[in-house]
Protein backbone atom coordinates (compact mmCIF):
# COMPACT_ATOMS: atom_id res chain seq x y z
CA UNK A 1 0.00 0.00 0.00
CA UNK A 2 1.87 2.89 -1.45
CA UNK A 3 1.57 6.16 0.77
CA UNK A 4 -0.42 8.64 -0.34
CA UNK A 5 0.91 11.45 -1.56
CA UNK A 6 0.02 15.63 -1.88
CA UNK A 7 -1.81 16.10 -5.61
CA UNK A 8 -1.38 20.01 -4.53
CA UNK A 9 1.99 22.29 -3.89
CA UNK A 10 1.80 25.55 -2.22
CA UNK A 11 4.97 26.13 -4.31
CA UNK A 12 5.55 27.09 -7.99
CA UNK A 13 8.34 27.86 -9.88
CA UNK A 14 8.26 31.86 -11.58
CA UNK A 15 11.66 31.14 -13.09
CA UNK A 16 14.56 34.13 -13.60
CA UNK A 17 18.42 34.46 -13.35
CA UNK A 18 20.36 36.87 -10.53
CA UNK A 19 23.75 37.76 -10.61
CA UNK A 20 26.12 40.04 -8.34
CA UNK A 21 29.28 40.96 -8.83
CA UNK A 22 31.55 42.98 -6.23
CA UNK A 23 34.46 45.29 -7.08
CA UNK A 24 36.93 47.00 -4.85
CA UNK A 25 34.43 50.16 -4.29
CA UNK A 26 31.63 48.86 -6.18
CA UNK A 27 28.50 46.54 -6.35
CA UNK A 28 26.58 45.55 -9.45
CA UNK A 29 23.24 43.50 -8.74
CA UNK A 30 21.62 41.99 -12.10
CA UNK A 31 18.71 40.12 -12.45
CA UNK A 32 16.54 39.77 -15.88
CA UNK A 33 12.67 40.90 -15.76
CA UNK A 34 10.97 37.88 -17.08
CA UNK A 35 8.12 36.11 -14.99
CA UNK A 36 6.51 32.43 -15.76
CA UNK A 37 4.86 29.48 -15.17
CA UNK A 38 5.18 26.36 -16.50
CA UNK A 39 5.42 27.19 -20.21
CA UNK A 40 3.60 30.31 -20.38
CA UNK A 41 5.05 34.35 -19.56
CA UNK A 42 3.33 35.95 -16.90
CA UNK A 43 5.30 39.13 -17.56
CA UNK A 44 8.24 40.25 -19.70
CA UNK A 45 8.56 43.27 -16.85
CA UNK A 46 8.63 42.56 -13.24
CA UNK A 47 11.37 43.57 -11.11
CA UNK A 48 13.31 41.08 -8.70
CA UNK A 49 15.58 43.59 -7.37
CA UNK A 50 14.57 45.76 -4.46
CA UNK A 51 16.58 48.26 -2.22
CA UNK A 52 16.33 47.00 1.62
CA UNK A 53 18.86 49.40 2.99
CA UNK A 54 21.00 52.58 2.00
CA UNK A 55 24.14 50.52 0.70
CA UNK A 56 22.29 46.92 0.44
CA UNK A 57 20.59 45.62 -2.45
CA UNK A 58 18.52 42.04 -2.87
CA UNK A 59 18.03 39.93 -6.06
CA UNK A 60 15.62 36.91 -5.66
CA UNK A 61 14.40 33.99 -8.13
CA UNK A 62 12.19 31.46 -7.10
CA UNK A 63 8.70 31.93 -6.20
CA UNK A 64 7.94 35.80 -6.40
CA UNK A 65 4.74 35.60 -4.00
CA UNK A 66 7.46 34.14 -1.35
CA UNK A 67 9.92 36.44 -2.65
CA UNK A 68 7.71 39.49 -2.33
CA UNK A 69 6.48 38.27 1.24
CA UNK A 70 9.93 37.82 2.48
CA UNK A 71 10.98 41.00 1.49
CA UNK A 72 8.23 42.60 2.87
CA UNK A 73 9.14 41.20 6.22
CA UNK A 74 12.96 42.42 5.93
CA UNK A 75 11.92 45.65 5.00
CA UNK A 76 9.75 45.86 8.41
CA UNK A 77 12.45 44.39 10.19
CA UNK A 78 14.99 47.13 8.68
CA UNK A 79 12.51 50.04 9.65
CA UNK A 80 12.69 48.65 13.34
CA UNK A 81 16.03 48.73 13.46
CA UNK A 82 16.10 52.30 12.51
CA UNK A 83 13.76 53.53 15.00
CA UNK A 84 15.68 51.85 17.95
CA UNK A 85 19.40 52.42 16.48
CA UNK A 86 19.25 55.71 14.82
CA UNK A 87 21.15 54.20 11.59
CA UNK A 88 20.50 52.39 8.46
CA UNK A 89 21.37 48.89 8.85
CA UNK A 90 24.97 47.88 7.06
CA UNK A 91 25.09 45.42 4.29
CA UNK A 92 26.78 42.90 6.28
CA UNK A 93 23.85 43.14 8.93
CA UNK A 94 21.19 42.72 6.37
CA UNK A 95 22.89 39.75 5.42
CA UNK A 96 22.73 38.32 8.97
CA UNK A 97 19.31 39.31 8.97
CA UNK A 98 18.61 37.24 5.98
CA UNK A 99 19.58 34.46 6.64
CA UNK A 100 18.43 34.33 10.45
CA UNK A 101 14.38 35.64 8.19
CA UNK A 102 14.98 32.01 6.13
CA UNK A 103 16.25 29.59 8.69
CA UNK A 104 13.50 30.66 11.15
CA UNK A 105 10.96 29.06 7.89
CA UNK A 106 13.41 26.50 8.36
CA UNK A 107 9.93 23.40 7.73
CA UNK A 108 8.25 25.54 5.38
CA UNK A 109 10.88 27.15 3.33
CA UNK A 110 10.66 30.41 1.40
CA UNK A 111 11.50 29.25 -2.11
CA UNK A 112 13.46 32.24 -2.87
CA UNK A 113 16.96 31.60 -3.96
CA UNK A 114 18.82 35.61 -3.17
CA UNK A 115 21.96 37.44 -3.32
CA UNK A 116 22.45 40.07 -1.72
CA UNK A 117 24.73 43.41 -3.10
CA UNK A 118 26.05 45.92 -1.31
CA UNK A 119 29.04 47.99 0.10
CA UNK A 120 30.16 46.89 3.40
CA UNK A 121 31.14 49.65 6.63
CA UNK A 122 34.28 50.12 4.53
CA UNK A 123 32.97 51.04 1.79
CA UNK A 124 34.45 47.45 -0.44
CA UNK A 125 31.70 45.70 -2.50
CA UNK A 126 30.36 43.12 -0.94
CA UNK A 127 27.94 39.98 -2.29
CA UNK A 128 26.17 37.39 -0.29
CA UNK A 129 24.94 34.28 -2.30
CA UNK A 130 22.18 32.34 -0.25
CA UNK A 131 20.22 28.53 -0.24
CA UNK A 132 16.06 28.44 0.14
CA UNK A 133 16.98 28.51 4.11
CA UNK A 134 19.33 30.88 4.83
CA UNK A 135 22.71 29.17 4.39
CA UNK A 136 25.03 32.47 3.52
CA UNK A 137 28.63 33.12 2.68
CA UNK A 138 30.53 36.38 1.82
CA UNK A 139 32.04 35.68 -1.78
CA UNK A 140 33.51 38.31 -4.84
CA UNK A 141 30.36 37.04 -7.27
CA UNK A 142 27.43 34.61 -7.54
CA UNK A 143 24.48 33.74 -9.33
CA UNK A 144 21.18 32.21 -8.17
CA UNK A 145 18.17 31.05 -10.29
CA UNK A 146 17.09 29.14 -13.37
CA UNK A 147 20.31 30.48 -15.63
CA UNK A 148 22.58 29.98 -12.21
CA UNK A 149 24.23 26.60 -13.94
CA UNK A 150 25.01 28.12 -17.16
CA UNK A 151 26.41 31.44 -15.48
CA UNK A 152 28.74 30.40 -12.30
CA UNK A 153 31.31 28.62 -14.80
CA UNK A 154 31.84 31.28 -16.74
CA UNK A 155 32.10 33.69 -13.53
CA UNK A 156 34.55 31.04 -12.15
CA UNK A 157 36.50 31.28 -15.47
CA UNK A 158 37.17 34.59 -15.64
CA UNK A 159 36.92 35.99 -11.97
CA UNK A 160 37.98 33.43 -9.74
CA UNK A 161 42.18 32.81 -9.17
CA UNK A 162 43.71 30.15 -11.16
CA UNK A 163 45.43 28.01 -8.42
CA UNK A 164 45.80 29.29 -4.82
CA UNK A 165 49.18 27.66 -4.48
CA UNK A 166 50.63 29.95 -7.55
CA UNK A 167 50.05 33.14 -7.19
CA UNK A 168 49.16 35.00 -3.96
CA UNK A 169 45.98 34.63 -2.18
CA UNK A 170 43.00 36.67 -4.22
CA UNK A 171 41.09 39.14 -2.71
CA UNK A 172 37.00 38.26 -2.35
CA UNK A 173 36.32 41.43 -4.69
CA UNK A 174 37.22 41.30 -8.47
CA UNK A 175 39.89 43.84 -9.93
CA UNK A 176 37.85 44.58 -13.07
CA UNK A 177 36.68 47.91 -12.86
CA UNK A 178 33.03 49.12 -13.05
CA UNK A 179 32.36 49.53 -16.54
CA UNK A 180 34.03 46.28 -17.15
CA UNK A 181 32.77 43.96 -14.18
CA UNK A 182 28.52 45.92 -15.89
CA UNK A 183 29.88 44.42 -19.58
CA UNK A 184 31.00 40.81 -17.79
CA UNK A 185 27.26 40.62 -16.20
CA UNK A 186 25.73 41.93 -19.45
CA UNK A 187 27.71 39.24 -21.66
CA UNK A 188 26.33 36.61 -18.82
CA UNK A 189 22.77 37.22 -19.11
CA UNK A 190 22.73 37.57 -23.18
CA UNK A 191 24.38 33.90 -23.25
CA UNK A 192 22.01 32.37 -20.59
CA UNK A 193 19.16 34.17 -22.61
CA UNK A 194 20.18 31.87 -25.81
CA UNK A 195 20.26 28.44 -23.32
CA UNK A 196 18.10 28.86 -21.08
CA UNK A 197 13.94 29.39 -21.75
CA UNK A 198 13.02 30.70 -17.99
CA UNK A 199 15.58 34.15 -18.99
CA UNK A 200 15.18 36.60 -21.28
CA UNK A 201 12.92 39.75 -22.05
CA UNK A 202 14.72 42.61 -20.42
CA UNK A 203 17.66 42.55 -17.93
CA UNK A 204 17.44 45.18 -15.18
CA UNK A 205 21.14 45.98 -13.96
CA UNK A 206 21.57 48.01 -10.33
CA UNK A 207 25.21 49.27 -9.28
CA UNK A 208 25.95 50.95 -6.36
CA UNK A 209 28.99 52.79 -5.38
CA UNK A 210 30.38 56.18 -2.97
CA UNK A 211 28.10 57.88 -5.45
CA UNK A 212 24.98 56.31 -4.54
CA UNK A 213 22.72 53.98 -6.87
CA UNK A 214 22.51 53.76 -10.45
CA UNK A 215 19.94 51.56 -12.48
CA UNK A 216 21.13 50.76 -16.18
CA UNK A 217 18.44 48.39 -18.32
CA UNK A 218 19.49 45.79 -21.62
CA UNK A 219 17.27 44.12 -23.76
CA UNK A 220 17.10 40.30 -24.15
CA UNK A 221 15.74 37.66 -26.50
CA UNK A 222 12.41 37.69 -26.24
CA UNK A 223 11.77 33.97 -27.26
CA UNK B 1 8.27 -23.05 -25.34
CA UNK B 2 10.01 -20.31 -26.93
CA UNK B 3 7.91 -17.87 -28.00
CA UNK B 4 8.16 -16.58 -32.02
CA UNK B 5 9.98 -13.01 -32.37
CA UNK B 6 7.42 -10.10 -32.92
CA UNK B 7 7.10 -6.22 -33.28
CA UNK B 8 6.53 -3.88 -31.28
CA UNK B 9 7.84 -2.54 -28.04
CA UNK B 10 9.73 -5.41 -25.71
CA UNK B 11 7.98 -4.41 -22.21
CA UNK B 12 11.09 -6.84 -20.63
CA UNK B 13 12.99 -4.11 -18.67
CA UNK B 14 10.21 -2.15 -17.03
CA UNK B 15 10.29 -3.37 -13.60
CA UNK B 16 13.85 -3.15 -13.46
CA UNK B 17 13.60 0.37 -14.70
CA UNK B 18 11.22 0.78 -11.84
CA UNK B 19 12.99 -0.65 -9.35
CA UNK B 20 15.99 1.23 -10.39
CA UNK B 21 13.86 4.56 -10.19
CA UNK B 22 12.84 3.98 -6.68
CA UNK B 23 16.03 3.11 -5.63
CA UNK B 24 16.89 7.12 -6.48
CA UNK B 25 18.06 6.61 -10.06
CA UNK B 26 17.57 9.53 -11.99
CA UNK B 27 16.34 8.43 -15.48
CA UNK B 28 17.78 10.23 -18.67
CA UNK B 29 15.83 13.32 -19.47
CA UNK B 30 14.58 12.93 -23.47
CA UNK B 31 14.98 15.74 -25.64
CA UNK B 32 11.64 17.22 -26.61
CA UNK B 33 11.21 19.68 -29.51
CA UNK B 34 8.74 22.04 -27.23
CA UNK B 35 7.48 23.44 -30.54
CA UNK B 36 5.21 24.83 -32.57
CA UNK B 37 4.27 23.32 -36.24
CA UNK B 38 1.23 24.27 -38.01
CA UNK B 39 0.07 23.41 -41.28
CA UNK B 40 -2.79 25.05 -43.06
CA UNK B 41 -4.74 24.57 -46.84
CA UNK B 42 -4.43 27.72 -49.02
CA UNK B 43 -5.66 27.86 -52.69
CA UNK B 44 -3.29 25.88 -54.50
CA UNK B 45 -1.81 23.49 -52.03
CA UNK B 46 -0.21 23.22 -48.61
CA UNK B 47 1.55 25.03 -46.67
CA UNK B 48 3.39 23.72 -43.25
CA UNK B 49 5.54 26.24 -40.57
CA UNK B 50 7.50 25.43 -37.79
CA UNK B 51 9.79 26.75 -35.19
CA UNK B 52 13.57 25.69 -34.71
CA UNK B 53 13.97 25.00 -30.61
CA UNK B 54 14.87 21.80 -29.42
CA UNK B 55 14.25 21.94 -25.44
CA UNK B 56 16.01 18.97 -22.88
CA UNK B 57 14.43 20.25 -20.01
CA UNK B 58 14.14 23.86 -19.40
CA UNK B 59 17.53 24.04 -21.37
CA UNK B 60 17.99 25.22 -25.08
CA UNK B 61 19.73 22.26 -26.65
CA UNK B 62 19.36 23.53 -30.36
CA UNK B 63 18.71 26.67 -31.24
CA UNK B 64 17.90 26.24 -35.24
CA UNK B 65 17.29 22.48 -35.42
CA UNK B 66 14.75 21.22 -38.66
CA UNK B 67 11.59 20.23 -37.52
CA UNK B 68 9.74 19.67 -41.35
CA UNK B 69 10.61 16.46 -42.65
CA UNK B 70 11.02 15.18 -45.96
CA UNK B 71 8.40 12.17 -46.48
CA UNK B 72 8.25 12.10 -50.47
CA UNK B 73 8.68 15.29 -52.94
CA UNK B 74 4.95 16.41 -52.84
CA UNK B 75 4.61 15.41 -48.98
CA UNK B 76 6.36 16.88 -45.92
CA UNK B 77 5.42 16.49 -42.68
CA UNK B 78 6.50 18.32 -39.46
CA UNK B 79 6.69 16.72 -36.04
CA UNK B 80 6.73 17.44 -32.06
CA UNK B 81 7.28 15.91 -28.80
CA UNK B 82 10.72 13.29 -28.45
CA UNK B 83 12.97 14.60 -31.27
CA UNK B 84 14.16 10.98 -31.86
CA UNK B 85 10.80 9.41 -32.22
CA UNK B 86 9.89 12.31 -34.79
CA UNK B 87 13.13 11.64 -36.82
CA UNK B 88 13.11 7.75 -36.93
CA UNK B 89 8.86 7.61 -37.42
CA UNK B 90 9.25 9.96 -40.35
CA UNK B 91 12.60 8.53 -41.70
CA UNK B 92 11.14 5.25 -41.73
CA UNK B 93 7.98 6.20 -42.96
CA UNK B 94 9.80 7.85 -45.81
CA UNK B 95 11.89 5.33 -46.90
CA UNK B 96 8.93 2.86 -47.16
CA UNK B 97 6.96 5.96 -49.14
CA UNK B 98 10.25 5.73 -51.73
CA UNK B 99 10.25 1.60 -51.88
CA UNK B 100 6.34 2.35 -53.02
CA UNK B 101 6.80 4.34 -55.34
CA UNK B 102 9.53 2.34 -57.22
CA UNK B 103 6.82 -0.74 -56.79
CA UNK B 104 4.14 1.02 -57.95
CA UNK B 105 5.63 3.35 -60.26
CA UNK B 106 2.99 5.74 -59.03
CA UNK B 107 3.67 9.80 -56.96
CA UNK B 108 2.92 8.71 -53.21
CA UNK B 109 -0.33 9.86 -51.71
CA UNK B 110 -0.32 11.82 -48.22
CA UNK B 111 -2.95 8.77 -47.01
CA UNK B 112 -0.37 6.28 -47.92
CA UNK B 113 2.26 8.47 -45.28
CA UNK B 114 -0.54 8.82 -42.67
CA UNK B 115 -2.01 5.11 -42.74
CA UNK B 116 1.83 4.48 -42.54
CA UNK B 117 2.65 6.73 -39.65
CA UNK B 118 -0.46 6.08 -37.91
CA UNK B 119 -0.40 2.31 -37.85
CA UNK B 120 3.47 2.80 -36.59
CA UNK B 121 2.54 4.76 -33.79
CA UNK B 122 -0.44 2.58 -32.83
CA UNK B 123 1.16 -0.79 -32.52
CA UNK B 124 3.95 1.26 -29.94
CA UNK B 125 0.99 2.21 -27.68
CA UNK B 126 1.96 5.96 -27.25
CA UNK B 127 5.53 4.53 -26.39
CA UNK B 128 6.87 6.11 -29.90
CA UNK B 129 5.74 9.97 -28.33
CA UNK B 130 5.39 12.04 -31.92
CA UNK B 131 3.23 14.30 -32.54
CA UNK B 132 3.15 15.19 -36.40
CA UNK B 133 1.21 17.50 -38.93
CA UNK B 134 1.33 15.75 -41.95
CA UNK B 135 0.80 17.54 -45.22
CA UNK B 136 1.54 17.10 -49.09
CA UNK B 137 -0.67 17.46 -52.20
CA UNK B 138 -0.95 14.13 -55.11
CA UNK B 139 -3.43 13.34 -57.89
CA UNK B 140 -6.28 13.53 -55.63
CA UNK B 141 -5.46 17.22 -54.48
CA UNK B 142 -4.00 18.98 -51.61
CA UNK B 143 -4.47 17.06 -47.50
CA UNK B 144 -3.16 18.33 -44.44
CA UNK B 145 -3.50 15.62 -41.21
CA UNK B 146 -2.62 15.78 -37.75
CA UNK B 147 -1.36 12.63 -36.03
CA UNK B 148 -1.30 11.98 -32.22
CA UNK B 149 1.37 9.42 -30.23
CA UNK B 150 -1.47 7.27 -29.83
CA UNK B 151 -2.16 6.63 -33.63
CA UNK B 152 -5.61 8.60 -34.00
CA UNK B 153 -5.65 11.03 -36.76
CA UNK B 154 -7.37 14.32 -38.11
CA UNK B 155 -8.27 15.82 -41.58
CA UNK B 156 -7.98 19.66 -41.55
CA UNK B 157 -8.37 22.53 -43.55
CA UNK B 158 -5.61 24.18 -40.52
CA UNK B 159 -4.01 22.87 -37.73
CA UNK B 160 -1.63 23.11 -35.37
CA UNK B 161 0.43 21.18 -32.71
CA UNK B 162 3.23 21.24 -30.11
CA UNK B 163 3.39 23.15 -26.95
CA UNK B 164 2.80 26.19 -28.93
CA UNK B 165 0.01 24.65 -30.35
CA UNK B 166 -2.62 27.02 -28.25
CA UNK B 167 -0.71 30.31 -29.08
CA UNK B 168 -1.00 29.51 -32.96
CA UNK B 169 -4.66 28.08 -33.15
CA UNK B 170 -5.84 31.33 -31.45
CA UNK B 171 -3.81 33.27 -34.54
CA UNK B 172 -5.57 30.62 -37.05
CA UNK B 173 -8.73 31.12 -35.77
CA UNK B 174 -8.63 34.55 -35.88
CA UNK B 175 -7.40 35.18 -39.67
CA UNK B 176 -8.27 31.92 -40.96
CA UNK B 177 -10.14 32.23 -44.75
CA UNK B 178 -10.62 29.56 -47.10
CA UNK B 179 -8.93 29.65 -50.37
CA UNK B 180 -6.09 32.23 -49.40
CA UNK B 181 -3.41 33.29 -52.16
CA UNK B 182 -0.13 31.82 -51.45
CA UNK B 183 1.44 34.98 -49.83
CA UNK B 184 -1.63 35.30 -47.88
CA UNK B 185 -0.81 31.71 -46.84
CA UNK B 186 2.44 32.15 -45.69
CA UNK B 187 1.36 35.49 -43.49
CA UNK B 188 -0.90 33.60 -41.75
CA UNK B 189 1.63 30.72 -40.82
CA UNK B 190 4.55 33.12 -40.41
CA UNK B 191 2.30 34.89 -38.07
CA UNK B 192 1.00 31.63 -35.87
CA UNK B 193 4.46 30.29 -35.64
CA UNK B 194 5.87 33.75 -34.30
CA UNK B 195 3.08 33.63 -32.09
CA UNK B 196 4.35 30.52 -30.01
CA UNK B 197 7.87 31.77 -30.56
CA UNK B 198 7.07 34.74 -28.53
CA UNK B 199 4.45 33.33 -26.13
CA UNK B 200 5.86 29.93 -25.51
CA UNK B 201 8.71 28.72 -23.90
CA UNK B 202 9.09 25.46 -25.35
CA UNK B 203 9.54 27.45 -28.95
CA UNK B 204 11.87 29.99 -30.11
CA UNK B 205 14.26 31.29 -32.65
CA UNK B 206 13.58 31.02 -36.07
CA UNK B 207 10.15 30.10 -38.51
CA UNK B 208 10.90 27.48 -41.26
CA UNK B 209 8.27 27.14 -44.22
CA UNK B 210 7.14 24.62 -46.28
CA UNK B 211 4.85 25.33 -49.86
CA UNK B 212 3.41 22.52 -51.54
CA UNK B 213 2.02 22.99 -54.68
CA UNK B 214 0.70 20.39 -57.88
CA UNK B 215 4.01 19.46 -59.06
CA UNK B 216 6.35 22.28 -57.01
CA UNK B 217 7.47 22.34 -53.59
CA UNK B 218 9.64 25.02 -51.72
CA UNK B 219 11.37 24.32 -48.16
CA UNK B 220 11.77 28.10 -46.64
CA UNK B 221 14.68 27.19 -44.39
CA UNK B 222 14.79 30.17 -41.52
CA UNK B 223 12.44 32.40 -43.28
CA UNK B 224 12.31 34.54 -40.45
CA UNK B 225 15.06 35.28 -38.02
CA UNK B 226 13.34 37.75 -35.63
CA UNK B 227 15.81 36.73 -32.08
CA UNK B 228 19.46 37.54 -33.12
CA UNK B 229 21.98 37.40 -30.37
CA UNK B 230 23.22 41.31 -30.47
CA UNK B 231 24.90 40.83 -27.51
CA UNK B 232 28.11 41.10 -27.26
CA UNK B 233 29.10 42.78 -30.65
CA UNK B 234 32.30 41.95 -31.36
CA UNK B 235 32.49 37.92 -29.22
CA UNK B 236 34.59 37.55 -26.39
CA UNK B 237 37.88 36.20 -25.56
CA UNK B 238 39.20 33.90 -22.63
CA UNK B 239 42.61 34.90 -21.36
CA UNK B 240 44.95 31.98 -21.17
CA UNK B 241 44.79 31.01 -17.37
CA UNK B 242 46.33 27.55 -17.59
CA UNK B 243 50.30 26.83 -16.62
CA UNK B 244 51.77 24.01 -18.22
CA UNK B 245 53.94 22.87 -15.10
CA UNK B 246 55.68 19.96 -16.55
CA UNK B 247 55.70 17.70 -19.94
CA UNK B 248 56.83 14.32 -18.98
CA UNK B 249 56.70 11.56 -22.20
CA UNK B 250 56.35 7.87 -20.39
CA UNK B 251 56.93 5.47 -22.87
CA UNK B 252 54.57 2.30 -23.18
CA UNK B 253 56.65 -1.33 -22.13
CA UNK B 254 55.55 -3.74 -24.57
CA UNK B 255 53.94 -6.40 -22.87
CA UNK B 256 52.79 -7.86 -26.12
CA UNK B 257 55.40 -9.86 -28.25
CA UNK B 258 54.71 -8.07 -31.54
CA UNK B 259 54.40 -10.48 -34.54
CA UNK B 260 56.15 -8.97 -37.74
CA UNK B 261 54.34 -9.71 -40.86
CA UNK B 262 50.44 -10.73 -41.71
CA UNK B 263 48.69 -13.64 -40.49
CA UNK B 264 49.12 -12.35 -36.58
CA UNK B 265 45.11 -13.02 -36.18
CA UNK B 266 45.36 -16.18 -37.72
CA UNK B 267 45.23 -19.75 -35.61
Amino acid sequence: MTKQQANWSPYDNNGGTCVAVAGADYCVIAADTRMSTGYNILTRDYSKIIKLADRCVMASSGFQADVRALQKVLASRHLIYQHQHNKQMSCPAMGQLLSNTLYYKRFFPYYSFNVLGGLDSEGKGCVFTYDAVGSYERVGYSSQGSGATLIMPFLDNQLKSPSPLLLPAKDAVTPLSESEAIDLVKTCFASATERDIYTGDKLEIVILNGSGIRREEMDLRKD
Amino acid sequence: MEVPQKGGFSFDLCRRNEMLVSKGLRSPSFLKTGTTIVGLIFQDGVILGADTRATEGPIVADKNCEKIHYMAPNIYCCGAGTAADTEAVTDMVSSQLKLHRYHTGRESRVVTALTLLKSHLFSYQGYVSAALVLGGVDVTGPHLHTIYPHGSTDTLPYATMGSGSLAAMAIFESKYREGMSRDEGIKLVAEAILSGVFNDLGSGSNVDICVITKGNTEYLRNHLSPNPRTYPQKGYTFSKKTEVLLTKITPLREIVPVIEGGDAMEE
